[in-house]
């Protein structure tokens, strides 16, 4: 009989990885990021907009890609950490 | 904190020297070819046996976005010049992605008759409700009530269900999703390629510059939140009661997969018989 241990089972984490330049601030990302992991930045990229950054709990990232999928300019992706 | 990446991993697909794209932001395109070339990552078709087709309007750019065989057609002729390429040459695998306007509106005879003949190609039909990029005029899909440049007290055309239309006239494969349903649009993507046949994905997208704008969601961040709320995932229901109305819930969801000889088989056998 196996035991479930708490121990073990540690939620995956990813890095997400944001091309500035690319971003023209529609905030698809922000808004649908199911762990609510980015917000908008305070700085302006090259076409002023806003581009996505994390919030301070950082470790919130569980790797699901959801921005990376939703996102229509190809600024964001993640890479899954631990794997 | 974030990381600041120069690549996209999907740069591979994408023709880079045009990104950015023309689209405005907040529109859904961007997300629908997203979805694509995610979908195209996780099959295993080989590029070089790949064609994207894509006629007039802001989705027909798509074909210049990807770096894959692709061919930019006249208005409302990306079907007919698909059809020729899967003729010619069977091994293809030929992809039209186009918008509402050039699929149902000036190709409309042309998709039906595809679709009868049922013509081994995928086809993906982004539908923002109306004509983007000639300035938000009146289309096939403008549901009714919705204001347009061209019907600006509201409009009094019925509106075509893409999705009726398709599987009336034969398609293999029928879906539609919204542009916020990413993972379902990939998996439904994925199942086209694969499959058979005519297959049909249409796409509702948003166009805040244009349509969203002159109806209650000026921004696609709107829209998307209203797609959240007010979609519904009915499979395998009969297209014919997945009209799309203004103030009722969206249906969506994968309406037909039936299998059915396709028309190029046909040909080359028939050309094989009359040759011995």
């Amino acid at each position: 009989m196996k035991y479930w241990v708490k121990e073990e089972l540690k939620p995956p984490h990813g890095k997400v990885y944001i091309i500035k330049d690319r971003c023209k601030g529609c905030g698809f990302c922000i808004e649908f990021c199911p762990q609510g992991v980015l917000q908008e930045s305070e700085e302006f990229n090259a076409k002023g907009y806003h581009p996505p950054k994390l919030v301070e709990n950082e470790k919130k990232c569980i790797g699901c890609g959801f921005c990376s999928l939703v996102c229509p300019e190809f600024a964001i992706y993640i890479e899954k950490e631990g794997e | 904190m974030e990381i600041v990446a120069k690549n996209h991993p999907l740069d591979k697909y994408l023709r880079t020297d045009r990104i950015p794209h023309i689209w405005c932001p907040g529109c859904g395109l961007g997300t629908v070819l997203n979805c694509f070339l995610h979908a195209l990552e996780e099959t295993d078709i080989d590029l070089k046996n790949l064609a994207i087709v894509s006629g007039i309007g802001c989705t027909g750019r798509v074909a210049g976005y990807i770096n894959v065989d692709s061919y930019h057609t006249t208005h409302g002729r990306a079907i007919p010049f698909a059809t020729g390429l899967k003729l010619a040459n069977p091994k293809l695998k030929v992809v039209v992605f186009s918008g509402d306007g050039d699929l149902f509106a000036i190709g409309g005879n042309h998709f039906i008759h595809a679709a009868r003949r049922n013509i081994d190609m995928t086809v993906i039909c982004v539908n923002n409700y109306n004509y983007g990029m000639t300035g938000g005029q009146l289309g096939p899909t403008t549901p009714l009530d919705a204001r347009t440049t061209t019907s600006p007290y509201g409009n009094i055309e019925h509106p075509f269900n893409l999705c009726h239309v398709a599987a009336a006239s034969g398609a293999v494969y029928v879906a539609r999703w919204t542009a916020l349903h990413v993972r379902r649009l990939k998996e439904s993507m994925k199942e086209a390629l694969n499959k058979k046949g005519f297959s049909f994905i249409e796409v509702i997208a948003s166009c805040p510059t244009t349509y969203g704008r002159r109806n209650k969601m000026p921004t696609g961040l709107e829209t998307m939140k209203y797609y959240k709320e007010h979609s519904v995932i009915k499979h395998g229901i009969d297209p014919s009661k997945a009209d799309i109305e203004i103030g009722k819930d969206i249906v969506v969801g994968k309406f037909v997969d039936i299998e059915k000889p396709t028309f190029d088989e046909a040909v080359h056998e028939l050309i094989k018989k009359a040759r011995k």
